[in-house]
């Protein structure tokens, strides 16, 4: 018993923020529950008096919900996608980021599909999906292949919590019978070890592939129509690219206020920030590649009705919206990025708060500028949205922030167990691997 | 339905009776402004040509009931349909009011309640019977009068007889002082609508999509 408590005292900092919960997180919650409940609020107002309190109209069906859905569902690709490739090329950084990064995608996945819900004109028939589900449509795709990844994505995070949640059952007073029932009886043998390992190993091969569909067809929502510039074969790997662009910036968001406020600058180290910032730079780069490729294949094309909308784009009414795009996803995060002076913990925090904004407004920019500009001749509607959807935008983020919080407080947002592992037996295992690598070293 | 523009004065009688016969709630001025109207048929303006060969003409836009609706292939719930009769059918009762049908549609011609329908107190006695009313959140189209159909088909089926194509014609038509719009069934090759649609004055809107719409228009000048 005595041996144990040793070991937990190596990760104390870790168990800080189980442990005692300051003044801050009650001030910084009550916040996030004002909010909350404000958006609540407007939400009831919408559902009593209908859709006609946002800022939609003919033609302008869609607007701030189905930019913010695409745009949850983006930022979902940080966590789960991030980790099981990481994990799966070995790379012995992630450690320390695998946990944070898996929560964000769980969490919010639940606003992305939410956004979809308040969206609808009726959503009391909402279970009509699945009583009358039509599965020709793509919105249908979505609601199976996101319902797909929240399991699996859910399993992902929770598998390699056990071995934690254990360690708190045995050494936190509190809650212990929560922890009890969640750690399934581990108690760290060897052959647990190995059965979690190889269900760790299936869950990170299965989920990559769930994941690139569900960016894929919630594209498809918009591909499949033949409306201008949604019609696109592009669209499939320009969101999935695009999602994962905005998850590794919400990730390094997340890690920098994770390490500022736990004070985790030993976990999460400079090289962290440095190799996440890499990865953002190549998706940087790949984000302009295919943003070029999409706009110069229309602009050749050049058929009057797509025309009409590319120039609504680039010089017409939607063009702050593009150039910001442009800015906050490009200019603005290149340079910080290319430098290995600014690669640095405050330089990839800038690069990545700009990326999130650049790439809500390129949702933005693909949802509404094709639906202002129908085929046949229309009023010419101008779209604003209103305080109820600023509002519901800014519930979710709160309500996100909040269960993220919350997570924090009952379970350690770094893996323990997988950071000790990498201590104990990686440093030896490494060094094994790289003789493997090697011409003139003699394999034992 | 075909839709003879040179004889089409865009007088919108079509659009009154229409809005009379399948209870199309009263929007108001302050929100039609925001684009917040309903029209099952509307008029809209097509400008052809730059200053000063101008030349402007009103085109009376039902739905097209296409034969290939991009609107029905994206509903979740199958709440928009190719019913038997050929025509594109919206179930308002089952409709989630998800709208993925109002943005598939290159005609634009499915709009939305974005509140409670509501009429004048007078006009609330003269609703017609046959036609549901929508309610709140849900989205709703042309139906080419599909109640008049059912009426004057169960009217063949009590008098004992065959029921014929020609017993029924949509509001719109029925109200044309112009004689513009005419309608009847396209597959009969000896129908009037058939001998007009195959006219050299004839086309549909946005042919080059493949959607096949069964709304003809004759126009000499197009």
């Amino acid at each position: 018993m005595e041996e144990k408590h040793l070991t937990l005292e190596q990760d104390a900092i870790l168990f800080e923020p189980i442990r005692k919960t300051g003044k801050a997180f009650y001030l910084t919650l009550s916040i996030l529950v004002a909010v909350i409940l404000w958006a609540a609020w407007a939400y009831l107002h919408q559902y009593r008096y209908g859709l006609g309190i946002t800022g939609l109209a003919r033609p302008i069906f869609w607007g701030v919900y189905i930019t913010n859905f695409v745009f949850f569902i983006g930022i979902s690709h940080a966590g789960t996608l991030i980790s099981a490739i990481l994990r799966l090329a070995k790379a012995e950084w992630r450690r320390s980021i695998t946990r944070s990064a898996e929560v964000i995608t769980v969490l919010v996945l639940f606003f992305g599909v939410g956004n979809i819900l308040m969206d609808l004109g009726r959503p009391d028939r909402m279970l009509n999906i699945i009583q009358y589900a039509q599965f020709q449509s793509p919105l249908l795709w979505d609601v199976a292949s996101i319902s797909v990844y929240l399991i699996a994505s859910s399993i992902y995070l929770y598998l390699p919590l056990i071995p934690d949640i254990a360690l708190l059952r045995d050494h936190s007073g509190k809650r212990n019978w929560f922890y009890r029932l969640l750690a399934l009886g581990w108690n760290g043998t060897e052959k647990q070890h190995h059965r979690l390992e190889k269900a760790i190993a299936f869950m990170a091969i299965l989920v990559i592939p769930v994941a690139i569909s569900v960016h894929t067809v919630v594209s498809f929502v918009f591909a499949m129509t033949i409306q201008p510039m949604w019609h696109s074969a592009i669209f499939g790997p320009y969101f999935v690219a695009g999602a994962i662009f905005s998850g590794i910036a919400a990730l390094i968001v997340a890690m920098a206020v994770i390490r500022k406020v736990y004070h985790l600058e030993d976990y999460l180290r400079p090289v962290h920030f440095n190799n996440l910032g890499i990865l953002l730079l190549v998706m940087t780069l790949l984000w302009f590649y295919f943003t070029f490729t999409e706009y110069l294949t229309t602009y050749y094309g050049g058929e009057p009705v797509h025309m009409a909308i590319f120039w609504l784009k680039f010089t017409g009414r939607f063009a702050p919206y593009f150039w910001g795009m442009f800015l906050f996803c490009f200019v603005i995060p290149l340079p910080i990025l290319s430098l290995r002076k600014t690669r640095t913990v405050t330089g990839t925090l800038i690069a990545s708060i700009s990326v999130i904004i650049g790439m809500w407004l390129e949702r933005f920019i693909i949802v509404v500028p094709t639906l202002t500009n129908p085929r046949l001749p229309n009023e010419a509607v101008i779209y604003f949205p209103t305080w109820v959807e600023w509002s519901l935008f800014a519930g979710c983020i709160a309500f996100f922030i909040l269960l993220y919080m919350i997570f924090t407080k009952l379970f350690p947002i770094v893996s323990i167990w997988e950071v000790r592992e990498g201590r104990e037996k990686s440093i030896a295992e490494v060094r094994e691997r790289i003789k493997t690598y090697l011409p003139g070293i003699a394999i034992e | 339905m075909v839709i003879d523009l040179d004889k089409c004065s865009g007088c919108q009688a079509c659009v009154v009776a229409c809005h009379a016969e399948n209870n199309i709630a009263i929007i108001g001025p302050e929100e039609a402004a925001k684009g917040r109207t309903i029209h099952w048929i509307e008029l809209i303006p097509y400008i052809e040509g730059e200053y000063p060969h101008i030349k402007a003409r009103l085109l009376p836009r039902p739905c097209m009931h296409c034969d290939h609706p991009p609107c029905t292939k994206v509903c979740p719930v199958n709440a928009t349909y190719i019913n038997e009769e050929g025509l594109v059918a919206q179930i308002n009762h089952r409709c989630i009011g998800c709208r993925y049908c109002t943005t598939a549609c290159p005609y634009t011609v499915k709009y939305f309640n974005w509140y409670e329908p509501q009429w004048p107190k007078e006009m609330k006695g003269s609703l017609n019977r046959d036609v549901s009313l929508r309610t709140k959140g849900v989205v709703e189209k042309c139906t080419f009068c599909h109640h008049r159909l059912l009426k004057a088909r169960e009217k063949a089926k009590a008098e004992g007889r065959e029921f014929l194509p020609d017993e029924y014609i949509p509001a719109c038509v029925q109200a044309c002082p112009s004689g513009a719009m005419t309608f009847g069934d396209l597959n009969d090759a000896f129908s009037t609508v058939s001998r007009l649609s195959r006219e050299r004055r004839a086309f549909r809107l946005l042919e080059d999509l493949g959607t096949e719409p069964k709304v003809f228009y004759l126009s000499e000048g197009m």
